[in-house]
């Protein structure tokens, strides 16, 4: 074989190889998923953007998922701030970490609390913590409902539920 | 003020498939450059080579569109072009040593590698297929631990163990032998993760602060010391530097993710240079190595025998002679190199392919090492997340410690270089963490009812007892 097809064969190899990397690397790039930490600010104008054809796609879910869409906000506690859409499955909130809300707080229990929806609206229901589950001013004892701006304990740590605009 | 909001991936299958075709070409290009290169004309097993590696991904790709359609859309496309870039090789060293008179023992023939490809495609295929749901093995952890034992005991047993090399490694069953050690790994990743994962509040919170660490307590270092004796045990037994750094290192790797405690590594640093230290002065072998390492270049340890620096340093003379590009495929001479297509397979690559070849085969590993830790992180549960970072830490500390022992960063061990290097059963165990990689991280991007796993199994369902508290 002479020199240059030698050297075409050659170099051809390594520009594949680099074809290969280098596309591996742009798929990489284009491939997002997981959870999605933002600044408040800027998820609410992307929530106005977004709005219109997110009540079209969950249009088909029913009626009574569609009317109560909360977000739960902690007001108090290491994750003050964090807030979680609530669409139609349960949350279950603790220190372990399978919890949909892992909150790193010493005097919540590892599962904690569950909060679901039930008959178009929340309840709460404590899963045996040590240091309880309170509703407003009350340590709940079975599922109890969680109206929309009731504040709920969970050791240290205080969430809300807000109605989303 | 923050807000936590999912964001939910396109599924990928037509990605993957996209991938694939440069995948494949990185394989069959090499092949026939090789049989331009040594024969002079294009190899006529070309597309026989070519069909089988192409089924085999193919029946893969498949698979994962039926049973794991969010699985990750670049693992499978580097494994393809990784085995394939090895069979090239394999197939490269495998005509050189046939043209001489008396060819050496560790030549492998390539159809023999491509009939584990298969049988590792095969494994992989049924590990996704029978294992829906990688929560499933957090069940089985001390099962997993057993097998391991019994995996890696058995190369000591009377009959069916075999010594290679000085290594009682392999056991050997007719024609076939095998390694065990290398599929003991992947039990003892989901030992651990299932041990972690239960354990690790207490190895977390327990214990004292010094000089800013937190310290375990004395009698939480008992399966860290556990996991060293085994090392230890592996070191003396089978003298096999290699799976015993792999073990051990795997465990402090997986007790740090699980643990966030630094203190961890420094004990294991502490555990692993001592340990060394300590057989080295006992143990000849592991002294003849260090010497190799430190003092490769001088005369007497080069032409000592046995135990000199000869493969080592042949190798690093193939990838000098291969330079910036490399000699080109077929033009070098890496079969002067002992063992050039098995342990020594990257100063191969590195003489034919260049540095520039190399860095991207490098970069297919760096890769294929952060789609699993990235899988870890995408992993809803403890044990899948602990999976996931153990199992990419393997295939990233075996290349560590391979590249790292063939340019004397650190002293030379007998592991393999995942995909890429001849052997049975390294090829069988590393389909099987593919597979494995793929489930988590179908797992960790499926959309839908992910939110199912967070809740709670116990007797209280949510609609009885609202029922009774309506009632």
């Amino acid at each position: 074989m002479s020199e240059l097809v030698l050297t075409l064969l050659r170099l051809s190899y390594l520009v594949l190889l680099w074809l290969l990397v280098l596309s591996c690397v742009g798929v990489l790039r284009r491939d997002i998923f997981g959870t999605k930490v933002s600044s408040r600010s800027a998820a609410r104008r992307r929530g106005r953007a977004g709005a219109g054809d997110a009540s079209g796609a969950e249009a088909s879910d029913g009626e009574h998922v569609r009317s109560q869409p909360v977000t739960l906000v902690v007001l108090e506690g290491p994750l003050a701030g964090t807030t979680l859409e609530l669409r139609t499955s349960a949350v279950l909130i603790g220190r372990a970490p399978s919890c949909t809300l892992v909150v790193d707080d010493d005097y919540a229990s590892g599962r904690h609390t569950r909060i679901f929806p039930h008959d178009g609206g929340w309840y709460a229901e404590d899963l045996g913590s040590t240091n309880g589950t309170w509703v407003g001013e009350e340590r709940i004892d079975g599922p109890t409902p969680v109206p929309l701006g009731m504040q709920v304990t969970i050791g240290r740590t205080v969430l809300e539920l807000r109605g989303r605009p | 003020m923050v807000t936590v909001s999912q964001v939910t991936p396109r599924a990928g299958r037509w990605t993957e498939l996209a991938l694939l075709v440069p995948a494949l070409a990185v394989g069959i290009y090499a092949y026939l450059q090789v049989g331009l290169a040594v024969n002079g004309a294009v190899p006529p097993d070309l597309l026989a080579f070519g069909l089988v590696t192409a089924a085999i991904a193919l029946a893969v790709h498949v698979v994962l569109r039926l049973r794991a359609p969010y699985a990750d859309q670049v693992l499978l496309p580097i494994v393809v072009a990784l085995n394939g870039l090895g069979l090239a090789m394999i197939e490269r060293v495998h005509l050189a040593l046939q043209a001489r008179e008396n060819v050496p023992s560790w030549d492998v023939d390539p159809t023999r590698q491509m009939m584990w490809m298969a049988v590792g495609a095969t494994a992989c295929l049924a590990v996704l297929l029978l294992l829906r749901d990688h929560r499933t093995l957090r069940r089985y952890t001390w099962t997993f631990l057993a097998a391991g034992l019994f995996l890696l005991l058995l190369p000591l047993a009377p009959v069916i163990g075999k010594e290679i090399n000085g290594s009682r490694l392999w056991i050997g069953v007719g024609p076939l032998s095998l390694q065990p050690a290398e599929l003991a790994k992947i039990c003892f990743a989901i030992f651990f993760a299932g041990y972690l994962v239960t354990h690790r509040d207490t190895l977390t919170l327990a214990g004292r602060k010094v000089l800013g660490m937190t310290f375990p307590r004395v009698r939480d270092l008992g399966p860290i010391l556990f996991a060293w004796a085994i090392s230890v045990g592996v070191l003396l037994f089978q003298r096999e530097l290699g799976t015993s750094i792999l073990l051990f290192g795997l465990f402090i790797a997986m007790l740090y993710v699980a643990t966030e405690r630094l203190s961890w590594v420094l004990i294991g640093g502490v555990l692993t240079i001592g340990g060394v230290l300590l057989l080295a002065s006992r143990i000849g072998y592991i002294q003849a190595r260090i010497d190799v390492w430190l003092h490769a270049l001088d005369p007497d340890i080069y032409s000592r025998n046995p135990g000199g620096s000869g493969q080592i340093v042949s190798g690093l003379f193939g990838m000098a002679s291969g330079g910036l590009m490399g000699t080109g495929w077929g033009e070098g001479y890496p079969q002067l190199t002992y063992s050039a297509n098995a342990d020594m397979i990257v100063p191969s690559l590195g003489e034919e392919l260049g540095l520039t070849g190399l860095l991207a085969v490098l970069m297919l590993y760096l890769v294929f090492a952060q789609r699993g830790m990235r899988t870890a992180i995408g992993v809803r549960d403890g044990f899948g997340k602990l999976l996931g970072c153990g199992l990419a830490f393997i295939v990233a500390l075996q290349c560590f410690v391979v590249v790292g022992g063939a340019t004397r960063v650190i002293p030379l061990s007998g592991l393999t270089m995942p995909f890429l290097a001849a052997g049975g059963s390294s090829l069988l165990a590393n389909w099987m963490i593919l597979a494995l990689l793929l489930r988590l991280s179908d797992g960790a991007r499926r959309p839908g009812p992910e939110v199912e796993p967070a809740l709670p199994r116990d007797p209280r369902e949510p609609r009885a007892s609202v029922a009774g508290a309506a009632g």
